[in-house]
């Protein structure tokens, strides 16, 4: 009750607040775009909780090259049309660099606005994974891995690995992401050791999956691939539990979040093997600080999408020192010598180290699998 | 009568034309933001949009929850034309025009395909078949994949592997990615003409012999009929036209963004559309015009709100409804406000 | 044996919809309106039943109390305040497109109260598995109280609606509110009690949801409210009969669809049947043949 007291507070003073403007020329502004209400927002929003950790503490250690970071996120509603809206709104604030957007679809339609035959905004996804969200320009650049490479990772693993021979996969239908890495996981099936079995869709707003697993199960699926998110995944493993289905789980980066899931009976999960490049219950000193930090904040376990938008914020610290940008200069010029740079660095992150770019935007960065035995991750080789 | 009427009309154009004028002129002057520039031609799509859906919501007195399927297919015809022909067409005005037509086109075929048999259903059992036929449309665009190479189109339903597209060949639809890439022809020009186009056919209709015949079917059908009225004929005529119109509304969208995914044509936006409509007032072809621009611009505006932001709009939404339609608030508003608004805007 | 598994799946889901749809066509039946925001009180309910048994701890039976609770007022509120003034306006569409205000309103509440991220719902029922066939046929226990309970719900509203004062009274003004009034009933406290009804199934309708489908976010109910908009108009709109078996048809098809023909497609092959069905039978499967006045 106390937060409906703070809403409609919140509401009144930020009416009043409708124009804030900065000083112009004295602080790098950084804007991201991603989905912060509607169907989406979980992503959205953890990516602005996430990027918001790394912009205080940089500006607490004193900025980048001496000037503060102001960040400001705009709401998408998972819609490419708002996406440009919004892309247009933090244009009018004068954004320097974007750190957006948060999904593909809106991906590619700001990138072709951000390109340098048009805008010319330097621009690194956190989390835009499909593959060609960033090709419109070449001042435009990714912290996470791309869709193929994920299929393709899964399944070169379970092949090296000999994980099973008869293997099923459930996938959204109506997202790239799901759509994009169960292609090249096709794909690059046919070259391993294992058959797919079954593979059955779903589209966005389904609730039941019996139909799908009954499927697999029939098909005898030893392993059962699942690339899509952990808020469907949890579902999955509830209904497989009640037909007494008990294949192998695979998941990709996507599954990472299913323990966090309030309410969530971590048994389910028992099991599950997933392709992450960020694990929360990491021990190194950068995941734990940053974990904390965002139970402080945000009183939940961050997940893949707010441990990429941490990672952009600091690659876009080191990419700016490299270029020797200043507030000063325009988006342009800005652009301009920060994608030079971003060749050039190398960066440690939640996400992974020594991460290095190319020029086509595309992180090398290697995946860890892990598994969840007893509600933490074990790493697997 | 009919010099008002007529009157009422020019003052419909007139207020299109100023629009388009002083927005020129804001931009001659450099004081438009980024961001209204950019909802310019969002602003024309929808408003296009919501005077064809007013054509059989209001004048021929259908329920309508499909509206955004035909939009669907206007806007993946139109963008399919533009990504084949991009190389050898150049000109990208005439590119532009080619495309609207053809998702006009192909609306209208969708139109009278769906029409036929639905639209003698009533109702919300109409209302219940135009939103399963929209999502019909958008579930099956998003399971197509169409590429193209030297050897010419390939199809699937599968993925782009199942293609087997040569080297040299290009996607044109992917699946739920859609098409993307489309060159972006929409001008805000290109939206304001598309306006007056849509305003022209549908107030021309609505005063016309067949626009009288379709009302009179609304208002009574029994009697229409009684007297000879060919009840399909006109349902449909209505019908095919919005849907028709919706296409090339479509189309200038898709020229506008460089991404175009089936899910943005779900029910939501065909409900969208609806509340623009009656919003604006049923019927009233210049009520749908503002309502459009106002409700599209009402959460770009707030959004110094930040995450209360569709919160507020909703309210907004529920206390705009209350007041234009609610009996009660309007024997207020007649009572208090009678300067302001002589005529109520609903009959 | 596949098939069967199959066609329980389909009741189970089949089941939850005919709860979603037996609200629906209650408050369309007395107030001819379309409400869309049901979908969103029930994920309002789920949300209650939540809420009260991770922070509050209150047992599973509890929780689906508080929700009822929770969500008939709710209601009961809506119905006051965006509904009402609308009944007797000009269009019957003003109040559809209110009812969207009040869904959009309902998903923000929650997502700014809840945040985004989706919770999984521990199941209220802790009935264990029926297995049949030597283990190959599986019936969970949250599908055997789900259809219980579906059934149990379509006969007492059944005798609710024929058997007391307030359901004739329903009946009464449904048929003509006009006459009703004429007659002494009070038709908006009828109306108001429907939406008390309508919603308080909808809570029960978001706990079970959410138990057989343990994922809950803002957006929850809107999915699975047009479907069993669906299903209500599948079944005939109004009848509630008709709810229950166009909850049950609707859910059995989507499945069988899954199971037999495209998971892809299974919502595009789900509507076309309706598209089919409606074109046979423009009423629904057991709505009445509407009077044409001359």
């Amino acid at each position: 009750m106390k937060k409906f007291a703070k809403i409609a507070a919140l509401a009144g003073v930020s009416v009043m607040m409708l124009s804030s403007t900065a000083l112009a020329g004295d602080t790098f502004k950084i804007g991201t775009i991603g989905p912060l209400t509607g169907a989406g927002a979980a992503y959205g929003n953890a990516v602005m909780n996430g990027a918001q950790i790394a912009v205080d503490e940089i500006n607490e250690a004193g900025g980048i090259n001496g000037a503060q970071v102001e960040f400001k996120a705009e709401d998408d509603q998972l819609d490419e049309e708002k996406a440009v809206t919004a892309y247009n709104s933090l244009k009018d604030w004068d954004m320097q660099i974007l750190l957006g957007t948060v999904t593909s679809g809106s991906c590619l339609a700001v990138s072709t606005e951000a390109a340098p035959d048009a805008d010319n905004i330097f621009m690194l996804t956190p989390s835009g994974s499909q593959k060609d969200c960033i090709a419109a320009g070449d001042n435009e650049f990714r912290v996470c891995f791309s869709d193929p490479d994920q299929g393709s990772a899964s399944a070169i693993y379970i092949g090296e690995h000999g994980l099973a021979e008869k293997v099923g996969v459930i996938y959204n239908s109506s997202i790239d992401y799901s759509k994009g890495i169960y292609a090249t996981f096709r794909q690059e099936a046919e070259e391993q050791p294992f058959e797919i079995v079954a593979a059955e869709a779903f589209t966005n707003g389904s609730v039941d999956f019996s139909a799908q697993l009954q499927s697999l199960k029939d098909a005898g699926a030893e392993l059962v691939y699942l690339p899509f998110y952990y808020d469907e995944i949890a579902v999955v493993l509830k209904q497989a539990k009640d037909m007494d289905f008990a294949p192998i789980w695979f998941g990709v980066d996507g599954m990472d979040g299913l323990l966090t899931v309030e309410g969530f009976d971590q048994s389910l999960a028992e099991g599950c093997i997933l392709l992450t490049p960020f694990s929360a219950d990491a021990e190194d000193e950068l995941t734990v600080n940053f974990v904390t930090k965002y139970q402080e904040l945000y009183g939940e376990v961050p997940n893949q999408f707010a441990a990429d938008a941490y990672d952009g914020m600091y690659i876009l610290k080191a990419a700016i020192e490299k270029a020797g940008a200043t507030p000063d200069m325009s988006a342009s010029e800005i652009s301009d010598i920060v994608k030079v740079a971003m060749t050039e660095i190398s960066v440690d992150g939640l996400t992974g180290t020594g991460m290095t770019w190319n020029a086509d935007g595309e992180p090398s960065k290697s995946p860890k699998t892990v598994q969840i035995q007893n509600g933490v991750y074990v790493g697997m080789e | 009568m009919k010099k008002q009427k007529l009157r009422s009309n020019l003052i419909t154009y007139g207020i299109v034309l100023a629009a388009y004028v002083i927005v020129q002129a804001l931009i001659a002057a450099d004081s438009l933001s980024s961001m209204m520039k950019g909802l310019l031609v969002p602003l024309c799509v929808y408003v296009v949009l919501a005077v064809s859906l007013n054509l059989v919501v209001g004048i021929s007195g259908e329920l309508s929850l499909g509206h955004a399927g035909f939009m669907c297919v206007g806007a993946f015809s139109g963008a399919f034309f533009s990504k084949c022909i991009q190389d050898v067409l150049t000109f990208s005005p005439l590119r532009l025009l080619i495309a609207m037509l053809i998702g006009a086109a192909v609306a209208a075929v969708f139109g009278i395909l769906i029409g036929i048999p639905v639209l003698r259903l009533k109702g919300d059992y109409l209302a219940i078949v135009t939103l399963a036929f929209g999502e019909i449309i958008k579930n099956v665009m998003n399971i197509f994949y169409v590429g193209i190479d030297g050897a010419g189109f390939h199809f699937s339903t599968q993925d782009e592997f199942a293609l087997n597209l040569a080297a040299d060949g290009r996607m044109i639809i992917s699946g739920p990615t859609g098409i993307t890439q489309t060159p972006k022809d929409a001008t805000f020009t290109a939206g304001i003409i598309l306006v007056l186009i849509t305003l022209f056919i549908v107030l021309n209709l609505i005063d016309s012999r067949d626009g009288r015949a379709i009302m009179s079917i609304r208002d009574n059908r029994i009697a229409a009929e009684s007297i000879g009225i060919n009840i399909t004929k006109y349902k449909l005529m209505a019908f095919t036209i919005s849907a028709a119109l919706a296409g090339a509304a479509g189309a200038l969208y898709a020229h506008n963004l460089s991404s175009l995914t089936a899910k943005k044509f779900d029910y939501n936006t065909s409900i969208l559309a609806l509340v623009f409509v009656v919003l604006g007032g049923i019927g009233n072809i210049r009520g749908s015009i503002i309502a459009a621009v106002l409700l599209t611009a009402l959460p770009e505006l707030l959004r110094g709100l930040s995450s209360y932001r569709m919160l507020i709009y909703s309210i907004v939404l529920i206390v705009m409804m209350l007041f234009n339609w609610a009996p009660k608030a309007l024997e207020w508003r007649e009572r208090n406000l009678g300067r302001f608004f002589k005529t109520s805007p609903n009959k | 044996m596949k098939f069967l598994s199959y066609l329980i799946n389909g009741i189970s889901l089949g089941s939850v919809y005919a709860i979603i749809a037996l609200g629906y066509t209650m408050v369309y039946g007395i107030a001819k309106m379309l409400n869309f925001a049901h979908g969103d009180v029930i994920m309002v309910g789920a949300y209650a039943a939540f809420a009260c048994i991770m922070n509050a701890s209150l047992p599973p039976y509890a929780a689906v109390l508080v929700a009822i609770v929770v969500c008939t007022v709710l209601g009961v509120l809506i119905e006051t305040v965006a509904y009402r003034p609308l009944l007797s306006a000009a269009s019957s569409l003003a109040v559809l497109i209110t009812a969207i205000g009040v869904s959009y309103f309902l998903q923000n509440v929650v997502l700014l109260i809840f945040g985004a991220n989706a919770k999984s719902f521990q199941s209220v029922v802790s009935l264990p598995n029926l297995k049949l066939a030597d283990g190959a046929l599986n019936i969970s226990g949250v599908t055997i109280v789900t259809v219980i309970s579906c059934i149990l719900i379509m006969l007492a509203l059944t005798a609710f609606i024929s058997r007391t004062k307030t359901g004739q009274a329903m009946l009464a003004v449904s048929e003509d509110k006009g006459a009703a009034q004429l007659m002494g009933i009070n038709v908006n406290g009828t109306i108001a009690v429907t939406f008390a009804i309508g919603s308080g199934l909808a809570a029960i309708a978001g706990v079970l949801l959410c138990s057989a489908y343990p994922s809950l976010s803002p957006y929850t109910g809107s999915m699975p409210g047009i479907k069993a908009f669906t299903a209500a108009v599948f079944g005939g709109i109004g009848s509630i009969p008709g709810a229950f078996l166009g909850g049950l048809l609707l859910g059995i098809i989507e499945i069988l669809a899954k199971g037999y023909i495209s998971t892809e497609l299974s919502d595009a092959i789900v509507f076309s049947v309706l598209i089919i069905i409606l074109l046979v039978k423009p009423t629904g499967l057991l709505g009445r043949k509407m009077q044409e006045k001359v």
